[in-house]
């Protein structure tokens, strides 16, 4: 395997490792407020058929993401008014909010375009372009250097890169800042946020409002950056992996990035190499593409180390006396 | 003409105090919950710079007339006026405005926050929290000075004792500028030094102008450090007295309603045969520290050894090991027969077939399932018994409601409705549902630890009764308690754990408080 290689792998695993990232944030806006999300497969998929379908008949990438987040954002808020509001049970909630995904996008697809429930193809600027850093033709035959920069880091879309930055930003969110300690109180321990005079509603409002947005860019990222256009169900399973991920990372940003990563390598590379030959035995391709899925699973078992969740997620807030 | 001038000024002085408008003055303050008037009326003058108890029995309705006071409730009827000013208090923002600041029963803190951060939690100064930090860590400095308030601001409040998770409640309060404290039963979770400690704090709080209000049932406590208290009773304020001008049994008779007998009548034990011998009982927890460290026991039948100690020196782990659901070494018989203590042939099950009952100390967690109605609590740990089964299949559910309606009357469970969640009873309520399931089967063997715990006065006396009953019926009872009046009034003979070893045994008519206290302290053997 030469240098050449390792780097077009690292590439594509920043690639896939974007949406991952992007949701694995947007799961932990939520979740540190105390509202757990297995919806994010489901509006990752909302955001998806929406950004292709208006980038489609727009022909403009950016009125897409406008669309996906919109699209994102509304199933955001129908978990929101179910768990915060009519505090109902979050699990379902989000059950519910991927099973009306699935079925409305593919349906709604049908509809608009008679394609078999997917969007007309994108192309041109229907799609968001991948961005040359300056300097990046000009380094391209420097060794080592050269290749990282203008293949690795440079030559991604700005989706990547608003991804990339959301991982510092929201860091200083949740640690520097008045809102960060708030949202952070709120998922353990709602009650001292209350009796602070500090409305939970309206905090976990915000909370998922973000989660919204960011899975909303989740999904336009797979069906305008990654893919030219929205299929039946794209999203194939990375918001369960999303959330894997954020399980893995103790619902911490940094960690995150690091997780997500991970997952976008493992799915880098068996794209890349279908067959792994150790020797003896042969792995199969059904092997290498349910690696992630099986790291998914050995994650959740708990397996890797012991992870603490808010402490106050997953249940409603019930104001007492 | 000095003589008169001096008169003078103290006359203005006199004026002066008396025009001195009060800290909170509630007027007809009245509050339902359905059909149950939980306030009815309520109307109190506290001054500033005083510190006024208010002592009910529980459900009396004081932690719905602060919850009034701090905005979570909103009052049906009444007037709330804060230092004589008419105030409306719509939420707890605006209690926190008024300077009212609230310590709860139970913490409203993050466990793994700072100390800091819980602190600045919704009096930030601005977006960003590096400001607030560093001006709230000055602000802890200046007040931990002044008040003997101190924590360190870093440590994360799940390393802090619960004394000094309190502490941060009360600092809490007092970085929002509160110079009214409400605290609701402050030292139910308190070891007596923290308790203490926390007197000597409120009395600093005092001492610089500032006006408590302090809610509790015990007694003590109100005679120890109020100036003034009001008793409630069923929703209604039976009385407010200056302190020192009453005296505990009157506050007691004006709570329940009628006089109460605090010290147990009981005639002398008649011990028969030994029911219960511990020799050489150890016990190691899993972090490898020895809990016990060689205890030796006796009990016979129709007596009670009462356990004294300060909480945490072995005796949760004694009657864990003799409950069956802790793992010790040593010996332990009953009526001669030696008990499986390795966990593996045993368990609690084995145990109340023994005849061995428990009353734990921990009602909500080891007594009761909270969310199961009172007569499913009411066959825990007997559920297997053959009274309870209609046939190999189905139990016999009707049965065991008449039975659990009949037990609740015999043991004045209040209301006695036996398909009522047990969460929706009362301290001292839940307790006797766990009591008369226990002492029914008619044990050789009761243990009981802290019987009392978080139970109103009407109720330690009649739970105290059943106690006294049960060994004059023949049963040998292990009582275990931190608090040394009932020890006192209800044991037999009295045994003193300190460190996980026995102190020593005594008589309680011949010891006293002073020889307790130093053996608890493990100063005598």
């Amino acid at each position: 395997m030469d240098f050449g290689t390792i780097v077009e792998i690292l590439d594509s695993a920043v690639r896939l490792g974007t949406p991952l990232l992007l949701a694995c944030l947007a799961g932990l806006f939520s979740e540190r407020a105390g509202i757990f999300d297995i919806g994010l497969e489901g509006k990752m998929l909302m955001a998806a058929f929406f950004s292709g379908a208006v980038a489609a008949v727009t022909g403009s990438a950016w009125l897409g993401l406008l669309a996906g987040v919109g699209g994102s954002m509304s199933l955001a808020m129908v978990h929101g008014l179910a768990s915060i509001t009519f505090r109902g049970n979050q699990l379902i909630s989000g059950v519910a909010v991927n099973f009306l995904a699935s079925g409305f996008t593919v349906l709604i697809a049908q509809s608009w375009f008679q394609q078999g429930g997917r969007t007309p193809q994108l192309s041109g600027h229907a799609r968001f372009e991948p961005i040359t850093l300056p300097g990046a033709s000009a380094v391209k035959d420097v060794p080592v250097i050269g290749p990282l920069y203008s293949n690795l880091i440079s030559g991604h879309t700005i989706l990547v890169y608003v991804a990339f930055a959301m991982v510092p930003l929201t860091w200083w969110v949740l640690f520097r800042t008045r809102f960060g300690l708030r949202l952070r109180a709120v998922g353990e321990n709602p009650e001292s946020v209350d009796t602070a005079g500090v409305s939970v509603i309206r905090l976990r409002y915000t909370a998922v409002a973000i989660t919204g947005v960011l899975a909303g860019l989740a999904g336009t990222y797979l069906a305008t950056g990654l893919a030219a256009g929205f299929v039946k169900e794209m999203t194939a399973g990375r918001g369960y992996i999303a959330l894997a991920a954020l399980i893995f990372a103790k619902w911490r940003p940094v960690p995150a990035l690091g997780a997500t990563m991970l997952f976008g390598l493992l799915e880098a590379i068996s794209n890349r190499y279908p067959n792994i030959d150790l020797g003896v035995v042969t792995l199969p391709i059904q092997f290498m593409q349910a690696v992630p899925y099986i790291l998914t699973v050995v994650i959740l078992a708990g397996f890797i180390g012991k992870a603490i969740p808010p402490r106050a997620g997953g249940q409603p807030y019930v104001k007492e006396r | 003409m000095v003589d008169v001038q001096a008169n003078e000024a103290g006359r203005q002085a006199t004026a002066a105090l008396a025009t001195q408008a009060p800290a909170i003055e509630l007027k007809g303050i009245s509050k339902a919950f359905g059909t149950v008037q939980a306030n009815k009326d309520i109307s109190i003058r506290v001054m500033p710079g005083t510190i006024h108890g208010i002592i009910g029995e529980n459900g009396a309705g004081k932690s719905t007339l602060m919850s009034i006071l701090y905005g979570f409730y909103k009052a049906d009827a009444g007037e709330i006026w804060i230092k004589g000013q008419r105030t409306q208090i719509p939420d707890s923002q605006a209690a926190i405005s008024a300077g009212i600041g609230m310590v709860f029963q139970h913490f409203k803190l993050v466990q793994n926050f700072t100390v800091l951060e819980n602190i600045i939690l919704g009096a930030e100064d601005g977006a960003l929290l590096r400001p607030s930090l560093a001006k709230a860590r000055k602000e802890l400095k200046r007040l931990a000075e002044e008040y003997e308030l101190n924590v360190d601001p870093d440590e994360l409040i799940e390393e802090l004792s619960v004394g000094h998770q309190q502490r941060v409640e009360i600092l809490k309060a007092l970085y929002r500028q509160a110079d009214i404290l409400i605290l609701d039963e402050p030292t139910g979770v308190l070891t007596p030094a923290e308790a203490d400690h926390l007197f000597r704090i409120l009395d600093n709080l005092r001492k610089e102008g500032k006006t408590i209000i302090l809610i509790t049932h015990k007694l003590r406590e109100i005679m120890e450090i109020t100036d003034t208290v009001s008793v409630m009773r069923r929703g209604e304020m039976t009385a407010t007295v200056k302190t020192a001008e009453t005296s505990p049994e009157q506050l007691a008779e004006l709570m329940v309603g009628r006089k109460v007998l605090l010290n147990v009548t009981k005639t002398p034990a008649q011990p028969g045969k030994t029911v219960l011998e511990v020799e050489n009982l150890r016990v190691v927890d899993e972090d490898r520290v020895e809990r016990l460290k060689g205890i030796n026991l006796t009990i016979r039948a129709g007596e009670i050894l009462g356990i004294a100690g300060v909480a945490g020196n072995g005796q949760s782990e004694l009657l864990e090991v003799l409950g069956g659901f802790a793992k010790g070494t040593g010996t332990i018989r009953i009526n001669g027969e030696e008990i499986d203590l390795t966990g593996k042939h045993s368990d609690g099950q084995s145990r109340r077939r023994r005849g061995i009952s428990h009353v734990p100390e921990d009602r909500h967690h080891l007594g009761l399932i909270l969310d199961f109605a009172a007569w499913e609590n009411m066959i825990f740990g007997y559920h297997k018994d053959a009274a309870y089964q209609k046939n190999a299949f189905i139990m016999d559910n009707a049965g065991i409601v008449k039975h659990t309606q009949e037990a609740m009357e015999r043991f004045d469970v209040r209301p006695p409705i036996p398909t009522l969640p047990a969460k929706s009873f009362s301290g001292g309520n839940q307790q006797k549902i766990v009591l008369a399931r226990e002492i029914e089967r008619s044990p050789a063997l009761l243990l009981v630890g802290q019987p009392t715990r978080g139970v109103d006065i009407g109720a330690i006396e009649f739970i105290h009764k059943r106690i006294v009953e049960l060994r004059d019926e023949g049963a040998a009872i292990l009582l275990v308690s931190v608090e040394l009046d009932e020890i006192r009034s209800l044991s037999d003979r009295i045994a003193v754990m300190f460190d996980g070893q026995i102190m020593g045994e005594r008589l309680p008519e011949e010891t006293d408080e002073k020889e307790l206290g130093l053996m608890m302290a493990g100063v005598v053997n």
